[in-house]
């Protein structure tokens, strides 16, 4: 898993089943600095509770769908948790 | 399964129902040197790491489901030792 921000939301008009209703958002993938790295990517929800501005960690790959209450869909990344606190070692 | 320093931990109460209780580790991945490369990843805990600790991760979503004995956990890596040493 990695960390990343919610920057905005998705709104599909159409969606492949198995993903009515799941909740999509926008990513910008972070450094565990919390700098931005790479280009944001669309995350599906698998909290339900994330929005804008939120610090988050996802998951990529077979586990993202996995993540997700219908577990076959296609989806490459899910978000899983959303952060409260991170505890970095100072140098690091 | 790859090496990693410990660098960190992460908190959270909101989250999928799986990594409740669970420990996040942030961990960067490093050489086996000792260098870092760069990369991080965040992994859940099986054996009590603590931060400084080098670690040995799997980073495969089937076997990291094996070792916690879910088939339908959304889990791909998990820290399976603490390293001690590393000869070359």
């Amino acid at each position: 898993m990695l960390l990343g921000k919610v920057i905005g939301t998705v709104t599909p008009s159409v969606v492949y089943t198995g993903l009515e209703g799941v909740p999509l958002l926008l990513v910008q993938p972070l450094t565990k600095e919390q700098k931005e790295s790479g280009k944001p990517i669309v995350a599906a929800d698998a909290t339900r509770q994330a929005g804008p501005d939120d610090l988050i960690y996802y998951e990529g790959g077979r586990e993202a769908a996995m993540a997700l209450e219908v577990t076959f869909v296609p989806v490459d990344h899910s978000i899983i948790g959303i952060v409260d606190n991170v505890n970095l070692r100072e140098d690091a | 399964m790859i090496l990693g320093k410990v660098c960190g931990q992460i908190d959270s109460t909101i989250n999928h129902p799986f990594y409740d209780g669970k420990r996040l580790l942030i961990i960067d991945k490093i050489r086996p040197d000792g260098s870092p490369t760069g990369s991080y990843l965040i992994a859940i805990d099986s054996v009590g790491a603590g931060v400084d600790e080098t670690v040995i991760i799997v980073d495969e979503g089937g076997s990291a489901r094996q070792i916690i004995g879910d088939s339908v956990a959304p889990l791909r890596s998990i820290v399976v030792g603490i390293v001690d040493q590393v000869a070359k």
